[in-house]
Parts: C-alpha cells; sequence; structure tokens
C-alpha cells in the first residue's frame, strides 16, 4: 500500500514536477540576449536609488538596502509577472490541454513552474548583485549569511506560493487577471520597504505590511546584514514565514481546484484570447 | 477491458452566450468498441470539439453520462486520464526553444514514464512519424507539417488505450495528411485493443480511415453506423451529381424543390463551373431541378447518377453539404 502510494506520488508529482521545471530552466536559458539584459539592466533601477541616497547624504548601509531591495524585486516580478500567468500562457500556447488531459498533479506543474522560475530568477539575481555590489561597494557582514539566507528561502517559498495561488485566478479569468498583476506591483513594492526600511511607516501601515511575505523577509534579511533596528523581533518574522508557507500552500492548492472546477463548468478551461 | 471504449448517454452540453443559451450537444448517444476507429462527421460548430472535450475530461456535461474504458468523465477523470490522449489538429502543442525530443521527453513525464522507457518510446514515436532527423531541431524550426506529426507522436507518447484526435489533418497538405492518416491506421492496426475516436469535416477523411462513423450536426447524432450501413440507410432515395455552368452569387435555392432531400453546390470560380451534389426522393425531381437551374441562366454541362458516397450519405441526412 505504502508502496503503491510512492510510485504513484513519484508518477504523478515528482516526474512532471522535476520536468516542469526542467523545461522552463533549459528554455529560458537559451535566449542568452534576455539572460544578459534582464541580469544587468536592474542595475540601472538599482543605481538610480543609489545616486539619490547618496545625493542626500544617507547612511551608507542604505545603499545596501536598495542592492538587497532590487534582488527581492526581481523575484517579486518573476512571481507576479511570469510564475503568476504562466497557465495563462500554457493555455494560449495549446499547452494546457494535454498538461490537464494528463494524470499529472496540477500542483506538481504549479510547484515546477515556480522552481524553474526560482532558478532562472536566482542565476539573473546573482548577476545583479555581483554586479551590484562590485560597482556601489557595498559592504555587509557576512557572517549573517547562514542565518539570511534561510531566511531569504523561506521568503521565496512564501512568494512562489502567492504565485502559485495567483496562477489560478489566470487560469480562470485570463487576461482580466492581469490587471491583478498590475495591482500587486506598484502598491506592493511600496509597501514591502523594497528600497528603504518599512519601520518609517505608521505603525498601522506596518501591520498591513507585515501580511506580505516579503516585508518580513527583507526585514529579516536587513536587519542581519545591515543591523538595522528593523520592524519586529526576528524570532517573530520566521515564525510568520514559516506559518505562511503551508497557509498559501492550502490556499493555492483548494483555489486551483475550485478555478478549474468553474472554468470546466464554464467552458473556459481552454478558452483562448479571454 | 470495457465492454465499451467509450460511451455516451444522452448526453448534453449547453454554453451561456450573449445571444442566449447555446446547445452544442443535444442528447448524444453513441458507443465505440475497442479497436475501433470511430469518427466524428460534422461540419463547424457541429458539436463534435465539444463532444471530445468532454470525453478528455476538459469540460462538464450539462446533462446525460458520459464513460471512456468504463470510468465516469465526471467523477472518475483522474482514471480516465492515465488511459486517454488527444491530439487536435492546427494546434501545436510544446515549447518552441525546445526540441523535438525534449518535448516529448517532458510530455512523457506528466505520465511519470520512467526516463529509460520514456528515450525507448520517444526513439521509435520520432521513426514511427518521420522525425527521426529532426529530433534534435528546436520546435519552433519546424514546418507545419512536421508540428502536427510531433503533435501526434506526442499524443502516443504515453500509449494511450482511447486516442482523440480532434481534426487532426486540419491545415496539412495533401501529402502531410495522408502521412498522419497511415500512421493513425498503422497504430490501430497493431494494436488492436487501442480505439481512436476522430472528429473530422473531411468526408475523404472518415472515408479513409474510420470502421464506423457518426453524422453530427447541430449538437445531434444524425446517423451512426458503418459507411454500407450508412449507404443502406439511404437506399430508397436517388443521388445525382450535375455540373453547371458557373452559379456563384446566384440564389439556387434547389433544396426547396419538391422531392429534393438535400443539395450541396460548391463552386469553381476559375473553372467557370459549379457542381451540384443531390439526395433526391426519386429521379422523378430531376425535370424540377434542371428546369430551375435554367431559369437561372446555367448551362447544364454533365449529369449523373451516383452511388451513395458519404458525401451524397450526408446531404441526404442532413439536408446540405458538410461546407
Amino acid at each position: 500500500m505504502k508502496r503503491a502510494l510512492m510510485s504513484s506520488f513519484i508518477t504523478t508529482f515528482v516526474r512532471p514536477a522535476f520536468a516542469r521545471g526542467y523545461i522552463r530552466v533549459v528554455g529560458a536559458s537559451r535566449i542568452m540576449v534576455d539572460v544578459i539584459s534582464e541580469s544587468t539592466l536592474p542595475v540601472l533601477n538599482l543605481a538610480a536609488y543609489v545616486f539619490t541616497y547618496r545625493f542626500l547624504g544617507a547612511p551608507a548601509e542604505y545603499i545596501g538596502f536598495v542592492i538587497v531591495g532590487g534582488a527581492a524585486l526581481s523575484f517579486w516580478m518573476n512571481v507576479v509577472w511570469n510564475m503568476a500567468s504562466q497557465l495563462y500562457w500554457e493555455k494560449e500556447s495549446g499547452n494546457l490541454e494535454p498538461i490537464f488531459i494528463s494524470p499529472a498533479s496540477r500542483m506538481a506543474i504549479l510547484l515546477g513552474m515556480a522552481v524553474g522560475g526560482f532558478v532562472n530568477t536566482t542565476i539573473r539575481v546573482t548577476l545583479t548583485l555581483v554586479i551590484g555590489v562590485a560597482v556601489f561597494g557595498v559592504g555587509f557582514d557576512p557572517s549573517g549569511m547562514s542565518v539570511a539566507l534561510p531566511i531569504f528561502l523561506l521568503t521565496l517559498v512564501d512568494l512562489y506560493s502567492v504565485g502559485m495561488m495567483f496562477s489560478s485566478l489566470y487560469l480562470m479569468y485570463g487576461r482580466e487577471a492581469w490587471h491583478l498583476s498590475a495591482l500587486l506591483s506598484e502598491p506592493f513594492m511600496f509597501l514591502s520597504g523594497l528600497y528603504f526600511p518599512a519601520r518609517f511607516f505608521p505603525f498601522w501601515l506596518q501591520l498591513i505590511a507585515s501580511a506580505i511575505p516579503l516585508t518580513l523577509g527583507m526585514d529579516a534579511v536587513r536587519r542581519i546584514f545591515f543591523n538595522d533596528p528593523g520592524l519586529w523581533e526576528l524570532g517573530a518574522e520566521v515564525v510568520a514565514l514559516v506559518v505562511m508557507a503551508p497557509v498559501l500552500v492550502f490556499i493555492a492548492r483548494r483555489l486551483l481546484a475550485k478555478m478549474e472546477d468553474l472554468s470546466k463548468r464554464e467552458g473556459r478551461l481552454t478558452l483562448r484570447w479571454q | 477491458m470495457a465492454a465499451e471504449s467509450v460511451r455516451t448517454e444522452d448526453l448534453v452540453r449547453t454554453f451561456k452566450t450573449t445571444r442566449g443559451e447555446l446547445k452544442a450537444l443535444d442528447e448524444v448517444s453513441v458507443n465505440v468498441k475497442p479497436g475501433e476507429i470511430f469518427g466524428v462527421l460534422g461540419p463547424n460548430g457541429a458539436g463534435k470539439t465539444t463532444l471530445i472535450k468532454i470525453l478528455c475530461t476538459l469540460l462538464f456535461p450539462t446533462s446525460g453520462k458520459a464513460f471512456v474504458q468504463g470510468y465516469d468523465v465526471v467523477t472518475e477523470a483522474q482514471k480516465i486520464r492515465e488511459v486517454i490522449n488527444m491530439a487536435s489538429g492546427g494546434e501545436t502543442p510544446g515549447y518552441g526553444l525546445l526540441s523535438v525530443e525534449e518535448n516529448l521527453w517532458f510530455f512523457s513525464q506528466l505520465y511519470g514514464i520512467p526516463n529509460d522507457e520514456a528515450e525507448k518510446r520517444i526513439g521509435e514515436l520520432v521513426e514511427m512519424v518521420g522525425l527521426s532527423d529532426k529530433a534534435d531541431e528546436r520546435m519552433n524550426r519546424l514546418s507545419s507539417g512536421m508540428k502536427q506529426k510531433l503533435n501526434l507522436a506526442r499524443a502516443l507518447v504515453n500509449d494511450p488505450m482511447v486516442l482523440f484526435l480532434d481534426e487532426p489533418t486540419l491545415g496539412l497538405d495533401v501529402l502531410a495528411s495522408h502521412q498522419v492518416r497511415s500512421y493513425v491506421r498503422g497504430w490501430v492496426d497493431s494494436n488492436r485493443d487501442k480505439t481512436v475516436l476522430l472528429t473530422t469535416h473531411y468526408m475523404a477523411e472518415a472515408e479513409e480511415l474510420c470502421d464506423r462513423i457518426a453524422i453530427v450536426n447541430e449538437g445531434k447524432v444524425a446517423a451512426c453506423g458503418s459507411l454500407e450501413e450508412l449507404r443502406a440507410m439511404v437506399s430508397k432515395g436517388v443521388h445525382f451529381i450535375i455540373e453547371v455552368s458557373y452559379l456563384g452569387g446566384k440564389k439556387y435555392e434547389v433544396e426547396s424543390i419538391p422531392g429534393v432531400k438535400g443539395a450541396s453546390v460548391t463552386h469553381s470560380q476559375e473553372a467557370g463551373k459549379s457542381l451540384v451534389k443531390l439526395a433526391l426522393d426519386s429521379e422523378s425531381a430531376i425535370p424540377d431541378v434542371i428546369s430551375h437551374l435554367s431559369s437561372l441562366g446555367s448551362k447544364i454541362i454533365m449529369l449523373q447518377k451516383s452511388e451513395p458516397t458519404l458525401e451524397t450519405v450526408f446531404i441526404d441526412l442532413v439536408g446540405r453539404g458538410i461546407e
């Protein structure tokens, strides 16, 4: 019984998830122009903030804030614009039908997309960070790496779980869901404090911002690397991030099942150009 | 093995549109036996794709029942997905930046096929569809015909018990269409327990490939049977083909002549001719048809009584051509 379950799990979950992640990484790496532009162009955005802070005479740590924020922004953008809309693009390119008539777990497909997107973005972000650190001479405390890295990874797990949630909405609503991505871009960038410490927000706004995993993750990482006082206690932030992950995955799973069911009822599952 | 590979009972599917409710399927009941190539023939909008989507678990029926390999499409969808696959003509699923082999590997993984087994099967499939020399080629560099062959190979990657083909040769040239039909026939001939349900609006395709055919029109099954059985259904009537000078742009309305059960008119402006295919109750209607065509200023070039073909059977049963 146990063996059969394990075999079924490998067949319907592990292999499809790995395959979806693998092709995403391989496919993306074949357009070298994209890899280079997506790694180098964000440096210009960072430069704008760095020069502004320097002009204002802000403390040197703020440059580090910007660099870490820029890295997190790349992941957030990947989640909001790529990960979330992936099922929509699968539908438009005719791949959704073969995927959905297969026995592969839908969550496995989403996980594969998330992991693939994460790997691709990590490669680009690493290049951005290296360039950013080298060009702007950012100093940080490397001893905190062993703590900061797991927290950052935990934040990304939460972020990609958010992406899985929104994938379901794209499955149902297609292009209408673009507005959602737009909504999740600028306001969330502001609330997450990607380019400045969120502790400067009024208390009520701090509470709202703390519901976003990116805010908590950034705050914790900056506290470790740049000794920033932060929003809340580090332990509390880690606990919140740990709790968010399964909750978000659970919601994503329920939402996906619900949207698939609704799409089949309304005949929108494979309907194009919505 | 299930007694029927596919069975539907009074299947109904409606869609809400801006102009009200559209009945895409209207109490459709069909049975497809293992080892059959079963054709669903009908014009665009007849409900063929809706039927396939329901059977492939992509769409819920509004009412009625549908079973694939004995499993209910609503309550046992996961079991159905393990034993089916589908390919749609005009669709080219896959990832353009990946090679033919990589694409097939990806789709094989959706079925959890171990890598060594997948590799062997992919090798056999690319050879079968004649893409061996293109195995390493990126998909976005393939021609339309090659992409459709890849699509067919993809649909066979899990060695399905029931293969659904939705207009498999749509948009392909004559040679590529013939090749695709050959692969399908060959696959069923070498796997007698497998079943193919294909939809088409090409008469020749249905005639060449299918063991049995269901003629659908406006969501209803007008008739179902082997080609011989369908011909027998219209044996009481007579069929004529009349070649006349070009009728394009004229209101010919041959169908309204008493004794005419159905008509299909095709035009060739370049050749300056039109071809009128008629299903009649009896030969006595012919003089009225000729005089009607003459009154339109058209010259009769050729008049021929024909044996019932699938096309004339369709006209007889549906009242019009498939175009």
